[in-house]
């Protein structure tokens, strides 16, 4: 009788559903996978090193390249422990401004995820409709920030500026007509805040369109139902955090457990899954799609209300005003020993972890009263949910894989740091 | 139980940072994740910090002014002796009871550097050492795996050590004689990349004061 061998298979690092640079090498059993053993770090740029020899504001950069598709969550995290440490706290203002914006980049996260999921499970649709509605969020960092995607917005103190009061428009050219143009600036007419209330009016119907395409699918519930399912003991622990713990059934939700910011005067819901299988990890992704939009539109209202500082008055934190500089010595001194050695931050260590759109994302900062931190470590959360691969994908199909790194929403950004 | 394992607690910024012996580590991990009241159920995190350079100024210019310029580091700061070195922190969450907790091991002298494994206690920790060891040259006692994650293949050396240059060791090119991608030494001169502050500035003393307050109450 022939022997049989188990036939070991490289998946990735070039591989479109690997998300990224990820490569995972597998031992099948005809089609049954054995053993998964994923080798990351093709994408790791040493950032926590990077940070320890900069100025503690200059590192704010590198925190939007982490988990590229949630930027300004990572931001957050790394301003909170410095703010921590150096005992201040932001402005009202600049906390509604920043809960916004967090959840802001939870729902375009979220809608990359479901896109990327969707598509590489078999539902082409998702990811067209997806990046539709990805893209208006995509211009609301661009109008407060100036940047599409890796924003620097959040800075200890505060955040960079005020919301702006009028939105990009687009321009005719040869590609767009005056109509064409004319349809798209309907919604960029008013301040920033209009155009995005206008989007959270729109976007419970954007969700129930996804939801009609995917919910009660029959070849989506043949691709997620009963994949790789975690017990809730399981899952916590191999120290799952967010949608992936939540999805197991467990109730974990830094937001409303360990409140940061106005977390604790906003109302909104947390979901929970059942099964703890991909499925229910998408009913739980979805349905918080929908809560992130019932918060962004009370912080609109809030905003509304409220004028004030979004940033500390601080000189020995945050710079002057640019008009100030021209005619204040002080304020030019300020502006300079911040941006050139920065400020210190008393010796000590904290940790600060806020509720990524992908579970928590923590920054342990240590300090020895330098301008620059000691040592910066931080904790991602897929970097938890990738190393629990091996668990979930073992005795599944081949094609199970692919589902599986899709519902850890994995971004290696994050997880190779 | 515990508090007869515990070397020294500190409460900062409203968090608990406990050290335990490396000898006591396993009990006192067990301990607080079976004991009720305490379940610390969840590990978010495991890392390594290295005291190596810990308070030093990387400035030395006492020459060019009477007080000189420094990296402007906590007077309080000290230098650590040299089995102080390696600290392993771990990160912990309660579920059940919505705290967190700080655990701090410091690894004793040697080369390298051992701590026992909490991959048994733990099993989310499998990775986080894995990143320890390959980062900092940590080993973990009892780890299944313990093979390097994020670094080449080949790597040489454990980067996040404070000895270990920023620019790396070595770099590579693509040699077009030999028509390969060859190692070399690298070419870039270490130095200082950030700016020098002034220690004894006014706008320091209160975060001075604060920090030094902060030391006074460490060892209580």
């Amino acid at each position: 009788m022939a022997e049989i061998q188990n036939f070991t298979m490289n998946f990735g690092p070039q591989h479109p559903a690997a998300h990224g640079v990820l490569r995972l090498v597998l031992e099948m059993d005809g089609e049954v996978i054995t053993k998964a053993d994923p080798h990351v770090g093709l994408l790791h740029r040493a950032t926590e090193k990077l940070a320890e020899s900069k100025p503690f504001n200059q590192s704010i950069g590198y925190m939007d390249r982490l988990d590229y598709v949630s930027m300004m969550c990572n931001e957050h995290s790394y301003v909170l422990a410095i703010e921590k440490l150096l005992g201040i706290q932001a402005p009202i203002r600049a906390q509604y401004i920043r809960v916004m914006f967090d959840e802001i980049t939870r729902i375009l996260n979220h809608l990359m995820w479901l896109g990327a999921h969707g598509l590489d499970i078999g539902a082409m649709t998702m990811f067209l409709y997806c990046f539709r509605e990805r893209e208006d969020l995509m211009d609301c960092y661009e109008a407060v920030s100036g940047t599409r995607m890796h924003a620097t917005y959040y800075r200890p103190g505060g955040v960079y500026r005020d919301l702006p009061e009028e939105m990009p428009r687009y321009e005719p050219s040869r590609f767009r007509t005056k109509q064409d143009v004319k349809r798209l600036n309907k919604t960029r007419e008013g301040s920033m805040l209009d155009f995005i209330e206008d989007f959270t009016d729109r976007f419970p119907a954007c969700v129930d369109e996804y939801e009609t395409l995917l919910t009660d699918n029959r070849i989506w519930k043949q691709r997620t139902v009963n994949i790789g399912v975690v017990s809730p003991e399981r899952a916590i622990a191999l120290g799952f955090t967010g949608p992936m713990l939540r999805g197991s059934g467990v109730e974990w939700d830094l937001r409303k457990k360990q409140p940061y910011e106005v977390y604790g005067d906003l109302e909104f819901d947390i979901p929970v899954g059942v099964s703890g299988d991909c499925y229910d990890r998408y009913l739980v992704r979805v349905e918080e799609l929908r809560q992130s939009n019932r918060i962004i539109r009370q912080c609109i209202h809030w905003l509304r209300e409220n004028p004030g500082p979004v940033m500390l008055d601080d000189r020995k934190i945050s710079p002057p005003r640019r008009s100030d500089m021209k005619d204040d010595m002080e304020s030019l001194i300020h502006h300079f020993k911040l941006f050139t050695e920065g400020y210190c931050v008393p010796e000590g260590e904290v940790y600060a972890a806020v509720e990524h759109p992908k579970g928590e994302f923590g920054i342990y900062l240590v300090s020895d009263g330098a301008n620059k931190p000691y040592r910066v470590k931080i904790r991602a959360p897929g970097f938890a949910h990738l190393s629990a691969m091996d668990e979930m994908v073992r005795g599944h199909m081949l094609a199970d894989v692919v589902a599986v790194i899709g519902t850890q929403d994995i971004v290696f950004g994050e997880v190779d740091r | 139980m515990l508090a007869t394992q515990v070397l020294a607690s500190v409460v900062d910024c409203g968090e608990m940072t406990v050290e335990v012996p490396v000898t006591g580590l396993l009990d006192s991990c067990r301990l607080l994740r079976d004991e009720d009241g305490l379940n610390f159920d969840l590990l978010t995190d495991v890392c390594v910090v290295d005291y190596l350079t810990y308070g030093d100024d990387e400035w030395n210019t006492s020459d060019a002014t009477a007080t000189g310029f420094s990296r402007s580091v906590s007077t309080a700061a000290k230098k650590k002796s040299a089995d102080r070195r390696f600290a392993v922190v771990y990160h912990l969450l309660s579920i059940s009871e919505n705290q967190r907790l700080r655990v701090k091991v410091f690894a004793p002298d040697g080369d390298p550097p051992v701590v026992p494994s909490v991959v048994d206690i733990w099993p989310g920790a499998n990775w986080f050492e894995r990143e320890a060891f390959d980062l900092f040259g940590v080993l973990f006692e009892g780890h299944p795996d313990l093979r390097r994650l994020l670094t080449d293949y080949g790597f040489i050396g454990h980067p996040f050590r404070k000895d270990f240059p920023l620019s790396g060791n070595v770099e590579v090119r693509y040699d077009p004689d030999k028509a390969r991608v060859v190692y070399e030494p690298v070419s870039i001169e270490p130095r200082t990349l950030v700016p020098r502050v002034i220690r004894d500035d006014n706008r320091y003393q209160d975060a001075l004061r604060t920090a030094s307050g902060a030391e006074d109450s460490d060892h209580g």
